[in-house]
């Protein structure tokens, strides 16, 4: 009783939250309903990794996966007017098979727990080194800027590139639409812009540029 | 009731299933596609941080926050992708994409 039964309480149903919620992703018929529970599901994974102490990564799952990816795919699924109910044809026919291959991934992932030869081994490993005194946040902040320090560079430059990759695949130059240019606003000068008139007294002022065509 | 590492690592290959599952079963439909790869990519996270706090090994979660940035960045990339797709075709059915027949 007392924290291991709390834990294990939340843990269950953060569990089984998880997974339900994933079942729907896959198996709802609206689009934008599968997106709502995919941010479900990164929800109860977050409230996992603050069962297992880690409290930075569970933040930044909310942060970075809800806040920023599934809003995109919310976005995306909302922007394309696709015919969903078309797409969802084929979904019976491909059961049987889809059940087949994750039925055969699923034996051989829990087959492998069952046996007990991963956990026995960590628990052998884990015995033997202490607990540290430090926040999680500061824990991973140590190591990540100090021996981690060129992976951090690259993950930097993955998302640069991700990030240069996306505007440059959808930015598109549509005709008819009015665009500021600053170099030509730059290259202006007074003489091409500002013309002397004699007006004639009783006479209109008319533009040159008027006059002319 | 003690909460092992087996109960993560069971509730991770759950999700990894479903992912592969959500693959087969929506095979026409890229946007769910993604969405069970991001699946896929998260029950991998739980392994990673569920590893790191029984091991008491950090390095785990310092991992784990590289694959979130690699699932941002294809998630960003993948969209916009569908997004360039649908211009062109008006449709995101996988079937119709056979024009870079490789």
């Amino acid at each position: 009783m007392g924290t291991g039964m709390l834990t294990a309480i939340f843990f269950y149903l953060f569990a089984g939250l998880a997974i339900l919620s994933a079942t729907m992703v896959i198996v709802a018929r609206n689009p934008v309903h599968a997106v709502l529970f995919l941010i479900v599901t990164f929800f109860n994974a977050a409230g996992l990794f603050i069962l297992l102490g880690a409290e930075f990564l569970a933040m930044l799952l909310v942060i970075v996966y809800v806040g920023a990816v599934a809003v995109l795919f919310l976005f995306v699924v909302m922007m394309l007017d696709v015919d969903f109910a078309e797409l969802k044809a084929g979904f019976v026919r491909n059961a049987p098979f889809g059940l087949l291959v994750g039925g055969i991934v699923l034996a051989e992932l829990l087959l492998l727990f069952v046996t007990g030869g991963i956990t026995a081994e960590v628990a052998k490993k884990a015995a033997t080194s202490a607990a540290s005194e430090v926040s999680n946040t500061e824990a991973i902040g140590r190591v990540l800027y100090t021996k981690y320090v060129y992976f951090f560079q690259a993950a930097g430059l993955v998302l640069l590139v991700a990030m240069i990759g996306a505007i440059v695949l959808t930015l598109r130059q549509r005709e008819g639409v009015k665009r500021q240019s600053i170099a030509v606003q730059n290259a202006r000068v007074p003489q091409d812009a500002i013309e002397v008139v004699k007006v004639a007294s009783g006479g209109a002022v008319v533009p040159s540029s008027e006059a002319k065509g | 009731m003690e909460i092992g590492l087996g109960h993560y690592l069971t509730v991770a290959a759950c999700l990894f299933t479903l992912g592969i599952f959500g693959i087969f079963l929506n095979r026409k439909n890229v946007i769910v596609i993604l969405m069970s790869v991001e699946l896929m990519l998260l029950a991998v996270n739980i392994n990673l941080v569920a590893f790191s706090h029984y091991l008491n090994d950090i390095t785990g979660q310092v991992f784990a926050l590289f694959i979130l940035t690699v699932a941002a960045a294809e998630a960003a990339i993948g969209l916009a992708i569908i997004v360039v797709y649908y211009r062109n075709r008006g449709s995101i059915a996988v079937e119709d994409i056979n024009m870079m027949k490789g």
